[in-house]
């Protein structure tokens, strides 16, 4: 399997982009902001065609969105509480501008109609070339180095922000910073698994990991490996099945493992009679 | 896109002509007029119940329905329905026995959502790679609905808002005051249940016209519209769907005379609507406070 070109810098640009994933994800849900991430893979598909209608590389279009989104909604996110329906709003409009983006730039090249969207709302981890598989690992292993050097105040100042900002900890630029740290990992992650994806590998992980541990660090940690793991896994089955996609196969092993991780949660709250592990960390 | 052979020439008689000239485009207004007045109906209760999140799942599962449907070689309809009927029966019972949105709820919905939207990729593929098909899935079409699709979306739609009249007033009363309703013997989850499943007939529904992504176009957009002008059920009910009706309406003529896309333009204007109403209020709010000042004074 590793003899194929495309398989090793799949392996290589996977496994850094899931670790990215895995650590990020672990304080997306331990915070509660699944709804961000969610907001986020609708502007990278959007930020990602309009590069594209542009004549711009995709990469610099996903950046840049999903980071300067990710910085807005930080600020904002303090003062105005935006509900459910005005979210909703926004963002299917956002989406119906990509799909304004994405005919700009079919009409424009008629060579290459429809395997641009594709690309952006699925992935295309099995066509990186080695140049772009380098880059990806790295900006993944930075991103990673970035969230580690984070995590304790971090921490800290998700699980109890008053006490935190008492002792001084920066809790609202902690915020935005983390947030614009879920914004390169969500560009990041749309060139793996697609920017309709992403979510699954933001919040599986993290969603098992809390499921089976109350202890922040073991969980940062399971959630890192359970990423990981289930790109591996994902990669290697797409590689024996032939007419299954790398990113269905990512986001299915790590829809697995969160199914596992709730049965098994299950099982101890009712079974064993301990306590729910949610129970005594609440967010 | 017939782009070549329509032309906008500013005058509205020929410019219907044109417009209902061909039999997909007549489908295609028949169609999305039916799944206005639904979407805009079952929209404003939905917002009103604050289930926006429900909605927006059941919306995410139409495409592997679809997909899976298509696969199978069985009507596209079918797997619409089908899947969006299970998924709301699914949803119903599972939330049935918490109050509200748990912390851990989310990252479940998170899940459920990308695996759906997974399964539905993988149908496409088996299928053979049909770009064009997955597009309009994600994003909705006015080409190729069939005289048949709008038959059947007609029956269903007859049918659920048969329903929805019946049950209007107590799931009226259900979702304004749960407690008090349940004092009053109103049947409050079995409201619930019906309600979510009929609600996951018309995502299906809207779906076929503005694609899975962007269900939200006919569904929260003119209900959301609706309640920052009234909090009144009658005119609500009314202006949600006048606004569903101007949506489809004018983003099918724009889509039809324009070389860009019907979600591009159904989004914007119900965008633009939802934005109008929001600065109306804003505009209409210190006056009133002056009103309000003068009469206390």
């Amino acid at each position: 399997m590793l003899a194929h070109e495309f398989m090793r810098n799949a392996f290589l640009a996977g496994t850094a982009i899931s670790l990215a994933c895995g650590l990020v994800g672990y304080f997306v849900v331990l915070r509660a902001q699944i709804f961000a991430g969610d907001a986020l893979s609708h502007v990278a598909f959007t930020g990602a065609l309009a590069a594209a209608a542009a004549g711009l590389d995709v990469r610099l279009g996903l950046f840049v969105a999903t980071i300067a989104v990710a910085i807005g909604i930080g600020l904002l996110g303090q003062r105005a509480r935006p509900d459910d329906v005005v979210i909703g709003s926004v963002f299917v409009w956002v989406l119906g501008l990509g799909t304004l983006f994405l005919a700009i730039f079919t009409a424009g090249s008629s060579g290459a109609d429809g395997t641009a969207a594709v690309r952006v709302l699925f992935g295309s981890i099995l066509g990186l070339s080695a140049g772009e598989a380098r880059l990806a690992a790295a900006i993944g292993v930075v991103a990673a180095l970035a969230l580690l050097l984070l995590a304790r105040p971090l921490l800290f100042a998700s699980v109890d922000p008053e006490v935190a900002r008492g002792l001084g900890v920066p809790v609202r630029a902690l915020g935005v910073a983390f947030l614009a740290l879920l914004g390169v990992v969500a560009a990041e992650a749309s060139q793996a698994v697609g920017a309709l994806l992403l979510l699954g590998l933001l919040a599986a992980p993290g969603g098992a990991a809390r499921l089976l541990t109350a202890n922040p660090w073991r969980g940062l940690a399971l959630s890192a490996a359970i990423a990981v793991g289930s790109t591996w896994a994902g990669l290697a089955l797409s590689y024996e099945v032939d007419s299954l996609p790398a990113s269905s196969a990512v986001i299915g092993c790590a829809t697995t493992a969160f199914v596992i991780a709730a049965a098994a949660a299950w099982l101890r709250g009712h079974g064993l009679g301990r306590p729910r592990p949610e129970a005594t960390i609440a967010a | 896109m017939p782009t070549d052979l329509a032309a906008l020439s500013l005058n509205p008689v020929s410019d219907f002509r044109q417009l209902t000239e061909y039999a997909f485009m007549v489908q295609a207004l028949e169609a999305g007029t039916i799944v206005a007045v639904l979407g805009a109906a079952f929209g404003w209760f939905m917002v009103l119940r604050g289930q926006t999140f429900a909605g927006h799942t059941l919306s995410v599962v139409a495409f592997p329905g679809a997909a899976g449907a298509a696969l199978a070689g069985l009507p596209l309809a079918l797997g619409y329905f089908g899947s969006c009927g299970l998924a709301a029966l699914v949803l119903a019972l599972a939330t049935a026995n918490r109050r509200d949105a748990e912390a851990g709820n989310s990252a479940t919905i998170g899940v459920v959502q990308a695996f759906g939207l997974g399964l539905g990729f993988l149908f496409v593929n088996l299928y053979g790679g049909q770009l064009a098909n997955l597009e309009s899935l994600l994003f909705g079409t006015f080409l190729g609905i069939t005289a048949g699709q709008v038959q059947t979306l007609l029956w269903v739609a007859l049918v659920s808002l048969a329903i929805l009249v019946a049950i209007g007033r107590p799931l009226l009363f259900a979702s304004v005051d749960p407690e008090v309703a349940r004092a009053g013997g109103v049947p409050v989850r079995a409201l619930a249940v019906v309600f979510l499943v009929l609600l996951g007939l018309a995502v299906a529904a809207t779906a076929q016209i503005t694609g899975a992504l962007l269900v939200f176009t006919l569904l929260v957009m003119p209900a959301a519209t609706a309640q920052q002008l009234t909090a009144r059920p009658g005119p609500g009910l009314a202006i949600s769907v006048a606004c569903g009706l101007v949506v489809v309406w004018v983003g099918l003529t724009i889509a039809y005379f324009s070389p860009y896309p019907l979600g591009f333009w159904a989004t914007s204007v119900a965008f633009g609507l939802y934005l109008a109403a929001r600065l109306l209020v804003a505009a209409r709010r210190p006056r009133a406070r002056a009103q309000l000042a003068a009469a206390v004074s």
